[in-house]
């Protein structure tokens, strides 16, 4: 594909190690959708700027179409079809996060990402908060507020 | 009784969304299939004088598909049928459609498609739509006697408005796969769409063929706004010649920058106002003139337009009243159906004139809506009489109270607003409003040529099954017709399953358009589920215990557990097409918006900083989809207020890309108040009208009566771009130009 030759990725997805053979520069969102038939990511743009391919690589947001399988080897890449995102499903579903559902995948795990942020730095999460970290993710259906009010309900766990 | 209807019950198909397990059309796996492509014209006018095959490229390793390939008719069957599947000679657009390829992979594909190059002999190109000779459609509407009126008038004020167009950006780009045909002849095609009749009819035509020999099936569609109800036809006609010619399953599925490039957009408005008014305000004689660019060719044009006149007088009472309109064929890529359908261009024209008139008569904008604004008993521009369902004064006074924007001094009778430094910047704050209605259903008679028809059949387990062709694709009609489904039948929700929208199963409830889908199709549904739930309940006389217990006794004893139900138009409605006379539509939304914004003065960037909608939606079947549609709808109108800038140069669209075609972020929205008003329409469902268009109409003009208010300048053109501000800026103060 990119002219290098196809070359072995072993990493661990949603907490299985996967090894992929591929070109080196083959997008990670590739990678995930069609060698791993993992398509819960998914391509809005491919150029970094709606955040439906959000990942998390090593715990870190990514937007999984700007990242070459090469820089995850050895990595631990999560999606949205992963554990540990139970309680914001819930907040999604229960407060109307999810209309069309394509740009919920990256939301989902961007949300995630916040959460873990707040978390390790001590800090209350609040809907200003969300607005901020979720500004990378694009929505065309809910006008923001249900999905800013599904990430804070997951971060209170108080989603009803 | 209402047990599910009004309460939120979670959207059935929630889960498969917030798992990643919800299969969307590039999702599907399809082993064995190739990627489809399209070589395009790159001019906007033109004469094809063929496409020249590079030699240095192996065509083996492809399948082409030109219009010789095409079995039947070379037309993409929409309203007329003047737009190719393939251009044969003609060129009329950018990006018009010459010549198919399918490869077995994407990279041989890309490397076809560059290596195959269109040979046009370029011709002059109309692209302003002021001097397009070519008229696609016009409507006349006349009330009384505008033009008497107008001679007669001590004081007549006049306004001209424009809006550009507008990208409608569902995040999910378009995309269907094709199968060739199978061993009964048959061919299929799943993809990304909101009515797949009309794809279904389109590929009828294109292949010739019966009507049982095609099959349409929708997948998850991540967004539509009204850009996936024609255009999946002309892809999926380019998905099936290249499936025949290649003798496998074709995906075509577009990346943004193609998306961009040739899918239809917001149609270019223009709209004159000559308003004749009396001194306390009321509104005398109107003269409106709508003038829309359609682009290269006829697809829904007509009925934008017919959608745009009929509410181009807005929700005012004028005893005279002459709308003139007129699309034109211009030689831009086709312009098609965006949520609002027309109404949202005329009605940010008729709000700036209200504005305009308050401006010059010292009136405040509220209390000139007041005035004017249609109650019942009164008569629409087409001489409707608003017999019942008009929650005009509720959500106006409503927001008024939540706002106060009636005690706010719009723009201060001509006192300048104070700058205040906010950050170390100069900044000026406004607060703008808008009052708006829109029809729910098809125009006039189109429900009545339509005659949607909707299933409701018991299954073996007891579950009732809903069989409509209605879509869903964000706005909650899976939940709806549930909620609907479940009342309707003495069920709970979970006694209820919404079959997928699959033209060889389902009965055609017609396309998932025009605010429809509830009151129409879902009015159906509760018909249907109301007839089975009678034969049940006359076959045991007990409805105690659970449904699903109930429907297997009642199958297993013999009863018919299939009801179909085909629409009939509330009675009365009466409807002249020739004259566009009489009514209109069923019943109208209606709602009031308040938008508060923020001006740079030195940059002239707007920031809407809280906006404010008040909405009579009949009944809210699902109040969280509702708040969800509104909450949306108006952040869709406020984009197009001031952010989403789409231009053309040389009929060719110059934002390719997400990072330049922008829509707003989370951190461009500001906090959206939705307060719901609910004045019942008898022949709705539970006495529900339509909300998925109205929040797109009113966000506009109240965006920009809030930045006229902010500056004291005219806000005429939208998007309103720091440009264009600047410019209205220095017209206004000459002095601080450099
Ligand atoms: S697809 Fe990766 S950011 Fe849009
Ligand atoms: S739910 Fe449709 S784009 Fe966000």
């Amino acid at each position: 594909m990119n002219g290098a030759p196809d070359t072995s990725f072993t990493f661990t997805v949603n907490g299985e190690s996967r090894t992929a053979r591929c070109a080196p520069l083959a997008r990670l969102l590739d990678v995930l959708r069609e060698d791993l038939r993992l398509t819960g990511s998914k391509e809005g743009c491919g150029e970094g700027e709606c955040g439906a391919c959000t990942v998390l690589v090593d715990g870190v947001a990514v937007n999984s179409c700007l990242v070459p399988v090469c820089q995850v080897d050895g990595a631990a890449v999560a999606t949205v079809e992963g554990p540990g995102l139970e309680a914001v499903r819930e907040a999604f579903l229960a407060e109307g996060g999810a209309q069309c559902g394509i740009c919920t995948p990256g939301m989902i795990v961007m949300t995630k990402a916040w959460m873990d942020e707040c978390e390790r730095a001590g800090r209350a999460p609040t809907a200003e908060g969300a607005r901020k970290a979720l500004a990378g993710n694009l929505c065309r259906c809910t006008g923001y507020g249900k999905i800013i009010a599904s990430a804070v309900a997951a971060a209170r766990g108080e989603s009803r | 009784m209402e047990r599910t209807v009004g309460t939120d019950i979670r959207r059935p198909e929630g889960p498969d969304k917030v798992s990643g397990r919800a299969v969307f059309v590039a999702d599907l796996a399809t082993p064995g299939a190739w990627f489809g492509g399209t070589v395009r014209s790159d001019v906007p006018r033109g004469e094809l004088l063929g496409v020249d095959l590079d030699p240095a490229f192996d065509w083996d390793r492809v399948r082409l598909a030109g219009p010789a390939e095409v079995p039947g008719a070379n037309v993409v069957a929409m309203i007329n049928e003047d737009m190719p599947v393939l251009a044969e000679r003609e060129v009329r657009h950018v990006g018009q459609p010459l010549l198919l390829v399918a490869a077995p992979d994407a990279e041989t594909l890309g490397a076809a498609l560059a290596a195959a190059r269109p040979r046009i002999a370029p011709l002059p190109a109309v692209l302003d739509m002021e001097d397009a000779p070519d008229v696609l459609h016009e409507i006349l509407i006349e009330k009384g006697d505008a033009p008497s009126a107008l001679a007669r008038a001590a004081r007549i004020i006049e306004g001209t408005y424009r809006t550009d167009t507008q990208e409608q950006m569902y995040i999910e780009p378009q995309g269907v796969i094709a199968w060739p045909p199978d061993a009964s002849g048959c061919t299929v095609v799943r993809g990304s769409m909101q009515c797949p009749f009309y794809v279904h009819k389109s590929l009828v035509t294109m292949l010739g063929t019966r009507a049982d020999a095609v099959r349409v099936i929708q997948v998850e569609t991540g967004g539509g706004f009204g850009g996936k109800e024609d255009y999946p036809s002309v892809l999926a006609c380019h998905a099936v010649l290249l499936a025949r010619a290649a003798g496998v399953p074709v995906r075509m599925i577009y990346d943004r920058h193609e998306d961009l490039a040739v899918t239809p957009k917001r149609h270019p408005s223009r709209v004159r106002h000559r308003t004749s008014v009396a001194d306390d305000g009321t509104l005398l004689a109107m003269d409106i003139d709508v003038l829309l660019d359609g682009g290269a060719y006829t697809t829904l044009s007509p009925v934008v337009l017919s959608r745009a006149c009929i509410h181009a007088a807005g929700a005012y009472r004028c005893d005279h009243v002459r709308i003139r309109g007129r699309v034109v064929r211009t030689d831009h890529v086709p312009y098609g159906a965006f949520r609002g359908f027309g109404a949202p261009q005329v009605c940010f024209a008729v709000e700036r004139q209200m504005d305009r008139i308050a401006g010059a008569l010292a009136l405040h904008p509220a209390e000139l809506r007041r005035k004017n604004m249609l109650r019942v008993g009164d008569t629409t521009a087409t001489g409707q009489r608003l017999e019942t369902s008009v929650g005009s004064v509720e959500v106006m006074e409503r927001v008024l109270a939540r706002s106060r924007f009636d005690r706010h001094a719009w723009r201060s009778a001509g006192v300048a607003r104070e700058p205040h430094d906010s950050q170390g910047a100069r900044k000026r704050t406004g607060v703008g409003f808008s009052f708006f209605f829109h029809g729910a259903g098809f125009t006039g008679s189109g429900e009545e040529l339509l005659k949607a028809r909707v299933r409701v059949e018991l299954d073996q387990g007891g579950r009732a099954v809903v069989e409509t062709a209605s879509t869903e694709f964000g706005q909650g009609t899976i939940a709806m017709f549930t909620a609907l489904a479940a009342d309707a039948l003495g069920a709970a929700p979970e006694d209820i399953r919404i079959a997928a929208a699959d033209t060889s199963r389902v009965p055609n409830s017609g396309p998932t358009v025009a605010s429809r889908t509830c009151m129409v199709v879902g009015g159906c549904v509760m018909k249907a589920c109301a007839e089975l739930r009678a034969r049940m309940s006359a076959a045991s006389g007990d409805e105690s215990g659970p449904f699903a217990d109930r429907a297997r006794a009642f199958l297993a004893g013999g009863g018919d557990g299939l009801a179909e139900v085909v629409y009939a138009s509330p009675p009365g409605l009466v409807w002249d097409e020739e004259h566009y006379r009489g009514d209109a539509y069923p019943a109208y939304g209606w709602a009031a918006d308040v938008a508060e914004v923020e001006v740079d003065l030195d940059t002239f960037e707007v920031r809407v900083t809280r906006f404010l909608s008040t909405v009579d939606v009949g009944k809210a079947i699902q109040p969280q989809l509702v708040e969800g549609q509104i909450e949306g709808g108006s952040l869709q109108a406020i984009g197009f207020a001031h952010l989403e800038v789409v231009t053309t140069e040389g009929g060719r669209f110059l934002q390719d890309r997400m990072a330049t075609c922008i829509i707003p972020g989370t951190l461009d929205t500001p906090p959206i108040e939705v307060e719901l008003v609910e004045v019942p329409f008898p022949h709705g469902p539970a006495g529900a009208k339509g909300v998925g268009e109205l929040p797109m109409d009113g966000g506009a003009p109240a965006v920009a009566s809030a930045i006229e208010d902010a500056l004291g300048i005219h806000v005429d053109h939208i998007p309103a771009t720091p440009e264009r501000l600047l410019d209205a800026w220095l017209r206004a103060h000459p002095e601080e130009a450099l």
